[in-house]
């Protein structure tokens, strides 16, 4: 399965990134072979005036993804994440390797409505 | 001739100004107001509603049968209001500005418009004078297009003082663009001062002829007659500050109609500022923009 993991950084080791629309940087990985396929840049949705979740939601879309894992996740995020199919997973904690752990687990709870309201941080 | 009455600092009295200079100009004047978001003019000249319209945004509506989900629309746009996922295309109206950029760079023109109302334009009148009133819907975050759509009710044919909104950002500029002459309603404090110094800053920048006015003058210091001088911008009315002012006002009246010592400060006012507009060529600026309902 696809999935992407919110992070600060690029690797396996790096933190996540709580945030999802002003996330550092959106890490893709193949659950079947646990590595990273690719990482995307957010710069763009972390300097956005607005519309930063529907950004990055649709960046999340173009990855092929199925699945999301990441810390909070807004209305509108939500919506536009819905709309594509993608599972949405929040509370994610640790590096990126822990919510993979997390979401394996069954640990994180699959969101069936955005946890936050927009602009929360 | 277009007059804006705007200033930096919100509470200087920008209405209190547009109002009795409306009152007091020798050929009954046009008031637009738009301060869209708090309109007040109305309070006090209790004018007879003649008619009223929904003003917006065009917002894109997407033809799914056309659209190729190409991404061209959404990678357009800075304000992210469409988003193309594999399934679709998703618009999201309230982050929608109305630039129709969208549809003009649709390949397959599957992009039409369509209006989302944002709030209310309304006129009457009020004895000679008529009044126009922009009022934002709740929750409505962006002022400037409904601003556009009440300055292009503007008539030709007369003396036009548009009430602006406070502060020095898109509401503001959007209402004292094309204005021939800014007048600047400040009060002598701290606060009236930094915010007068940010909206001199602002009409500079915009290239408008302006000047200021003090009210509540006497109850400060002297920190914005100083600047004035400073920087050459003439002070072209000072209101006393004097509790009978605050009374008539707060009874939602007008001042040149009850007290005789405020009469010729907006007498001399009106005089000075037809002056001013009768030394400047007529303006061509177009008032309202050529997409009323809403190009930035």
């Amino acid at each position: 399965m696809k999935v992407v993991v919110t992070s600060t950084g690029e690797c396996l080791d790096s933190p996540i990134d709580p945030r999802f629309g002003r996330a550092a940087s959106f890490v893709l990985v193949d659950t079947v072979s646990g590595a990273i396929t690719t990482v995307v840049d957010n710069r763009d949705g972390v300097e956005a005036a607005q519309g930063a979740g529907v950004q990055a939601a649709e960046a999340v879309s173009r990855l092929g993804a199925e699945c999301l894992v990441t810390g909070h996740c807004g209305p509108k995020a939500f919506r536009t994440l819905q709309a594509a199919g993608i599972a949405v997973y929040t509370g994610a904690s640790g590096t990126v390797a822990d919510a993979l752990a997390q979401l394996a687990a069954g640990t994180l709870e699959r969101a069936g409505a955005p946890d936050v309201a927009g602009h929360w941080a | 001739m277009i007059v804006a009455i705007a200033s930096g600092k919100g509470g200087t009295g920008k209405t209190t100004f547009a109002v009795n200079l409306a009152r007091s100009l020798e050929q009954p004047p046009q008031l637009l107001d738009c301060d869209v978001e708090a309109p007040n003019a109305h309070l006090y000249l209790r004018p007879r509603i003649l008619g009223a319209e929904a003003a917006g945004i065009l917002v894109p509506r997407v033809d799914a049968v056309r659209c190729t989900l190409c991404g061209d629309c959404a990678e357009l746009c800075r304000y992210h209001a469409l988003a193309v996922l594999r399934t679709g295309v998703m618009v999201f109206p309230e982050l929608c500005h109305g630039c129709g950029g969208c549809a003009l760079v649709c390949p397959e023109g599957a992009i039409t418009e369509e209006l989302r109302p944002i709030g209310v334009v309304e006129w009457g009148v009020a004895g000679d004078i008529e009044l126009v009133t922009g009022r934002l819907d709740i929750g409505e975050a962006q002022a400037p297009p409904l601003i556009r759509a009440v300055k292009a009710k503007a008539r030709g044919d007369r003396l036009v003082v548009v009430d602006a909104p406070p502060g020095t950002s898109c509401p503001t500029i959007a209402a004292i663009q094309g204005s021939d002459f800014v007048l600047l309603v400040t009060e002598p404090t701290p606060f009236g001062l930094n915010d007068l110094a940010l909206a001199v800053e602002t009409v500079r920048a915009l290239g408008l002829p302006f000047a200021v006015a003090v009210n509540r003058a006497g109850s400060g210091d002297d920190r914005v007659h100083e600047f004035c001088a400073a920087q050459g911008i003439e002070i072209l009315a000072e209101l006393p500050d004097d509790r009978r002012i605050a009374e008539v006002s707060a009874r939602g009246r007008i001042l040149v109609d009850e007290l005789d010592h405020v009469r010729p400060v907006f007498g001399a006012l009106a005089r000075r500022l037809v002056e001013l507009g009768d030394r400047r060529p007529p303006t061509l600026a177009a008032a309202g923009g050529s997409r009323a309902e809403g190009r930035r």
